[in-house]
C-alpha cells in the first residue's frame, strides 16, 4: 500500500508541475496591466531617475493646460502577448484623457520584445493620425532606441507627440462627470412606485397596508435590485413594519403635509441611497478617455 | 376613489414595463447599430487606402501584375458587399460580407509578402506611411470587432432571457444578432512562391 502511494506520489506531483509550466508558458495568458503610478511609468527601468522627473513635470504641465494626458509605460517584457491588445487593454484600464473629450495618449515600450507603440484616443486622432504616430516612432524614437539611447528615445519621443497635440485642447472648461446627476436608477423608481402604491392602500386600512407591504416589497426588490432569495425574503418583514407605518401617515400624494408634521417618521427600512461617488480622490488616474485601437506600431 | 384606481393602474404599467426589459432589449440593439457602425467605418476606411498603396507598390514593381491585380479586385468586391443594420441578422448576408473581406485581407498580405523581396519599397517613405495607416485601420477593425461581438453577446442573451423573450415575442420582434467572426480566408497563412 505505502510503496504505490509513494509511486504514486511523484507522479502526481510532475504532472502538476507540467500543468503550471504549460499553463504559464501559454502564449494566450494576458499579461497583467501594471498599477498606475503617474505620468512616467518606469517598470522596465529604462529612464534614468533625473529625466523621469523632468519628464513627469512636462506632462503634468501639458495636462495643467490643455486637459490632455500624456502617460508613458515600460515594461520588461509582454510574456508572449500582443504588442497591441496588451497597450489596449493599458489603455482600456488607465483611461488616459478626460472622459467625453478622449483626449489621452500612451507611450508604450516593450524592452526585451524591442517593440514600441503609441496608442491614441479618439479625440486626438485628428491630430495624431497613425502616419504621425508612425514617423514618430520610425523617424524619431527607433534611431535612438537602436544605439541604446532610451532616455533620449523617450524624451525626443515625447517632446514629438506632444509638439503635434499642444493646443487641439484647452483645460479651461474640463467636463467633470457628475454620476448624481443622472437619470434616476431603476431601483429608485421602484422604490417610489412601492412607496406610493403601498400608501394607497394603506389609507384605507394600516393592516391591508402592512400586508400590501409585505408583498410589494419582495417584488419590487426581486426586479429591481437584483436581490437574491434570501434577499427577497428579507423584505417580506421590512415591507410589513414599512406598509403599516406608511399607513399611519396623513392621506395619499400629501407628502409635505406629513413629513412636516411627523417630523422624520419617515420608515426606516426603506432608506439607504444608492448613489456612490465614481470621482478618484487620492493619488493619480485617468480621467475616463475612450480608445478604439488608433496608433501605430514600430520595433527596433 | 375612481382617481385612485387609476393611479393605481398606471403605476403597475409602469413598473411592469420597465420590468419586462423593454427597454433594456432596445438600448442593447442600439449599441449593436452603434459598434457596427464603427466596424463599417473602419472597413472603409482601409479601402479607401489600398489605390494609394497600390499605386505606391506599382511605382517600384510593375512586373508584380498579378498581384497587384489581386488587390485591386478583392477591393472591388468587398466595397461591392455591404451590410445595412436590418441584415445584421442575416447569418447568410453576413458569410457574404466575411468572405470579401477576408478575400481582400489574403490579397494584402500577398501584396504585403511580395513587398518585402523589394528593399526599394521598404526604405519608401511614402509606402511606410501607407503602410503605417494600413496597420492602424487592421488593429481599429479588430477592436470594433471584439467591441461588436460583446454587444451582439449582451444583446442575443438579454432576448433570450424571461421575461425579456416574452415581451419579444410580444411586442418587439427583435432578430438574434450574427456575430462578426475572424475572417475565414485572412487565416491562411500566404503561400510565398519563389
Amino acid at each position: 500500500m505505502t510503496n504505490i502511494r509513494y509511486n504514486g506520489n511523484p507522479l502526481w506531483l510532475g504532472t502538476l508541475l507540467l500543468a503550471l509550466l504549460l499553463w504559464s508558458a501559454n502564449p494566450l495568458f494576458a499579461a497583467p496591466v501594471p498599477a498606475l503610478k503617474g505620468h512616467v511609468n518606469d517598470y522596465a527601468g529604462l529612464i534614468d531617475p533625473a529625466t523621469e522627473k523632468q519628464l513627469e513635470a512636462a506632462l503634468a504641465q501639458l495636462e495643467q493646460t490643455d486637459s490632455t494626458q500624456l502617460l508613458v509605460l515600460t515594461i520588461a517584457s509582454l510574456g508572449g502577448d500582443n504588442l497591441e491588445e496588451f497597450a489596449l487593454r493599458v489603455a482600456e484600464k488607465w483611461q488616459p484623457g478626460q472622459r467625453g473629450l478622449d483626449n489621452g495618449v500612451l507611450l508604450l515600450i516593450a524592452k526585451n520584445d524591442r517593440k514600441v507603440r503609441i496608442e491614441v484616443g479618439y479625440g486626438l486622432e485628428g491630430k495624431l493620425t497613425d502616419l504621425i504616430a508612425g514617423r514618430i516612432i520610425r523617424n524619431v524614437i527607433v534611431p535612438q532606441f537602436k544605439e541604446g539611447r532610451f532616455d533620449q528615445g523617450i524624451i525626443a519621443g515625447v517632446t514629438a507627440i506632444v509638439g503635434v497635440i499642444r493646443g487641439e485642447f484647452t483645460a479651461a472648461a474640463p467636463e467633470k462627470p457628475r454620476p448624481g446627476r443622472q437619470s434616476a436608477p431603476p431601483g429608485l423608481i421602484g422604490l417610489i412606485a412601492l412607496i406610493v402604491f403601498t400608501h394607497l392602500i394603506g389609507r384605507t386600512n394600516r393592516f391591508t397596508g402592512a400586508i400590501a407591504g409585505g408583498v410589494l416589497a419582495p417584488i419590487a426588490g426581486a426586479l429591481f435590485l437584483n436581490l437574491g432569495i434570501i434577499g427577497v425574503l428579507a423584505l417580506i418583514p421590512l415591507g410589513l413594519a414599512g406598509g403599516f407605518l406608511l399607513g399611519l401617515m396623513g392621506t395619499p400624494l400629501s407628502f409635505g403635509h406629513t413629513v412636516r408634521r411627523g417630523g422624520g417618521r419617515w420608515p426606516g427600512g426603506f432608506g439607504g441611497g444608492g448613489f456612490s461617488a465614481g470621482g478618484g480622490f487620492g493619488g493619480f488616474s485617468g480621467g475616463g478617455g475612450g480608445f478604439g485601437g488608433g496608433g501605430a506600431s514600430g520595433g527596433w | 376613489m375612481k382617481s385612485t384606481m387609476r393611479l393605481a393602474l398606471v403605476l403597475i404599467l409602469a413598473v411592469g414595463l420597465s420590468g419586462c426589459g423593454y427597454n433594456r432589449m432596445q438600448q442593447l440593439e442600439e449599441t449593436v447599430f452603434k459598434s457596427w457602425g464603427d466596424i463599417e467605418s473602419n472597413l472603409q476606411r482601409r479601402a479607401d487606402l489600398i489605390p494609394n498603396l497600390v499605386a505606391t507598390v506599382k511605382g517600384f514593381a510593375a512586373h508584380e501584375k498579378e498581384t497587384l491585380q489581386a488587390v485591386v479586385e478583392a477591393r472591388a468586391k468587398a466595397t461591392s458587399v455591404q451590410l445595412s443594420t436590418k441584415d445584421l441578422g442575416n447569418a447568410q448576408a453576413m458569410q457574404e460580407l466575411l468572405q470579401a473581406q477576408g478575400g481582400l485581407s489574403s490579397a494584402l498580405s500577398r501584396l504585403m509578402v511580395v513587398v518585402e523581396r523589394y528593399p526599394d519599397i521598404k526604405a519608401n517613405q511614402n509606402f511606410l506611411d501607407l503602410q503605417n495607416q494600413l496597420e492602424g485601420t487592421e488593429n481599429r477593425i479588430n477592436v470594433a470587432r471584439q467591441r461588436y461581438n460583446q454587444a451582439v453577446e449582451q444583446f442575443n442573451a438579454a432576448i433570450r432571457k424571461f421575461p425579456n423573450s416574452l415581451t419579444n415575442s410580444l411586442l418587439l420582434h427583435l432578430d438574434r444578432k450574427e456575430y462578426f467572426k475572424a475572417e475565414s480566408g485572412a487565416q491562411q497563412a500566404p503561400k510565398i512562391t519563389f
